[in-house]
């Protein structure tokens, strides 16, 4: 019988093969880190589990007593008041130094590139301690450059309305990432397209809106999608510079979540947390594919 | 960019308003310089702060406005932060983790990319639909019950849950080989399979080595993200002589009675430096990763 089958399907059987094999690091890092926790998240968040008390089903009353929690509403604000501030500027500040960086007669781009790129692989944790000390309301460096300016700076880190807008500001240092993201995608647009524009008579601004921003609207799009996930989990900044604080203006989602698994041990309640991050996420997600359509141009179109 | 096209046209240049055009154009060419200049030493100032403040004597920290350049230097700050904490012992538990990590993230994630890149099996696809998808869930969602499983194994304050994972993929590296190894001809397999190459040869000697600037990339990548990540280390580590940097440099923040900025700011210099090295020396590849990341958009 074995010896009867045909070649080609022997082939396909090889494959097949293969594919597990070689597939398979994978596969099982997938049950045992995805798939098996996630049916776990799903079921502790349904449970009243502690590392300290015996664990009892509560059906979806880890949900409801969410509505009811106050702080977690602040969390979610601040969450989104950051996001809200954090995705737009880094945005616009990574398109121009882009722009700028692109220019034809700039000299000593890669140097340029490489300055602007470098703050932005530095280790979090570095970056903030440091930025601490940046934000120092007397000493500090930025304060110091207000007062040259006549402006007298805010006690960012100590005063709940300024606390947010100082990470906002520190957040911009990994603006790098954004603006290579966006040269690259710059340098992909044809020049026939700029000359084709201005036989028309269009000018820089007309030429900014009519063509660049089409062309490099898949750049923009990714830029957006996954600077949103990334605000919405913010958590290292505040966890050492606030620790939350002053009076909850920097208690972030992620570290609300955070001290509700592994300070107060309700491993249960955090796993509805997550979930619920998970959906928001999802969700913002998918609204802004459907809204890209509109929007966004891939090539060829 | 084309903005400035038109130099070379003739009715321009032969026209008289030719040097107010050309002086215009100078002009703005140099308040570009201006800008950008300033702008680069906004990024870079930062760091220059960080690097003078850990040279600066006590007296110098507190005088306002602040010294530019630290008089007398004073070295001594990087002495007494490793004496302060065991900033050696931090340095090569993380760089223990990034090695490890990188060899993890290097063999499994290629070897899984090449088998969604050369083969089609049944399920491959809904597989591959399944890969794609995991790369949306948060690492909030499966921390918790992960941490369950880490601890059941006894494993809670040792290093092993920060680096066995990366032996079993990851997404997005796995993503990015593929789309990387696509583009290899598939002529190139076929001829080795019939010189009698072995399936696992031809992953080994013919793509990984047509490979190297999409592995150097993967590479970078996972050791940076091991080398800078906090939250791992602060859910599973408690020891002191465990601790990589980033936790380590927490803690050494945290339990200060009062603050030794220059003590810090020199223990920060010994964190970011290798990461700054690494760059300086493979800046391509960090570049080129972003680019190609940003494509798939």
């Amino acid at each position: 019988m074995v010896k009867r089958t045909p070649i080609l399907r022997s082939l396909r059987a090889r494959e097949t093969f293969w594919f597990y094999v070689f597939a398979s690091p994978w596969i099982l890092g997938f049950l045992l880190f995805y798939f098996g926790p996630m049916i776990a998240s799903f079921w502790l968040s349904l449970t009243n589990y502690s590392v300290l008390l015996p664990t009892r089903f509560m059906g979806f009353s880890n949900y409801s007593a969410m509505f009811e929690d106050n702080l977690l509403g602040i969390s979610i604000w601040n969450t989104a008041y950051y996001a809200a501030l954090a995705v737009p500027t880094s945005m616009a500040a990574g398109l121009g130094l882009a722009m700028v960086l692109n220019r034809g007669d700039l000299r000593g781009r890669s140097f340029l590139r490489s300055a602007f790129y470098v703050p932005a692989i530095m280790p979090l944790v570095a970056v903030s301690i440091l930025w601490i000390w940046l934000l120092q309301p007397r000493f500090g460096l930025i304060n110091t450059l207000l007062y040259f300016l006549s402006i007298k700076g805010p006690n960012w880190l100590g005063d709940p309305a300024w606390s947010k807008p100082g990470l906002v500001v520190m957040n911009l240092t990994g603006v790098g990432i954004n603006m290579v993201i966006f040269l690259a995608a710059l340098q992909g647009v044809p020049t026939h397209l700029y000359e084709a524009a201005e036989l028309d008579g269009a000018n820089r601004l007309r030429k900014f809106w009519h063509v660049t921003i089409p062309m490099i609207s898949p750049a923009i799009f990714f830029v957006v999608v996954i600077g949103f996930i990334n605000s919405f989990q913010v958590f290292t900044q505040a966890y050492i510079m606030t620790e939350g604080g002053p009076a909850d203006s920097t208690l972030f989602y992620v570290l609300y979540l955070y001290r509700h698994a592994f300070n107060y041990f309700k491993m249960g309640y955090a796993s509805a947390m997550a979930w619920l991050l998970f959906v928001v996420i999802v969700a913002l997600t998918y609204i802004q594919f459907r809204l890209s359509l509109r929007w966004v141009h891939y090539g060829g179109q | 960019m084309a903005v400035n096209r038109g130099v070379g046209d003739p009715q321009v240049t032969a026209a008289p308003t030719f040097s107010i055009y050309r002086a215009l154009r100078l002009t703005e060419t140099l308040a570009v310089h201006v800008v950008v200049l300033a702008g680069g030493l906004f990024f870079a100032f930062p760091f220059y702060w960080l690097i003078i403040t850990s040279l600066k004597t006590d007296t110098q920290l507190f005088i306002w406005p602040p010294a530019l350049i630290p008089a007398p230097v004073e070295l001594k700050h990087y002495g007494d932060a490793l004496e302060a904490v065991p900033l050696v012992r931090y340095f090569f538990n993380s760089l223990y983790l990034a090695v490890l990590n990188v060899l993890g993230v290097l063999f499994s994630c290629s070897i899984v990319a090449y088998a969604f890149a050369r083969y089609r099996a049944p399920g491959s696809r809904v597989l591959f639909a399944v890969l794609l998808a995991t790369m949306m869930l948060p690492a909030h969602v499966t921390m918790i019950p992960l941490f369950i499983v880490f601890r059941s194994l006894d494993w809670v304050d040792t290093l092993r849950p920060l680096w066995v994972p990366a032996f079993l993929g990851n997404a997005f590296f796995i993503f990015l080989l593929r789309q990387f190894f696509m583009s290899i001809p598939q002529e190139l397999f076929d001829a080795a399979r019939i010189d009698g190459c072995s399936e696992f040869g031809q992953y080994w000697r013919i793509m990984l080595p047509l490979s190297k600037p999409a592995l150097t990339t993967v590479a970078i990548f996972q050791f940076q993200f091991t080398w800078n990540d906090f939250l791992g280390p602060l859910i599973y580590i408690n020891s002191q002589d465990k601790k990589p940097l980033a936790l380590g440099l927490q803690d050494f923040y945290k339990t200060q009675a009062t603050v030794e900025w220059q003590q810090l700011m020199a223990a920060s210099v010994m964190m970011v430096l290798p990461v700054v090295l690494l760059f300086f020396f493979l800046q391509r590849y960090f570049i080129e990763g972003i680019a190609l990341t940003g494509l798939k958009g």
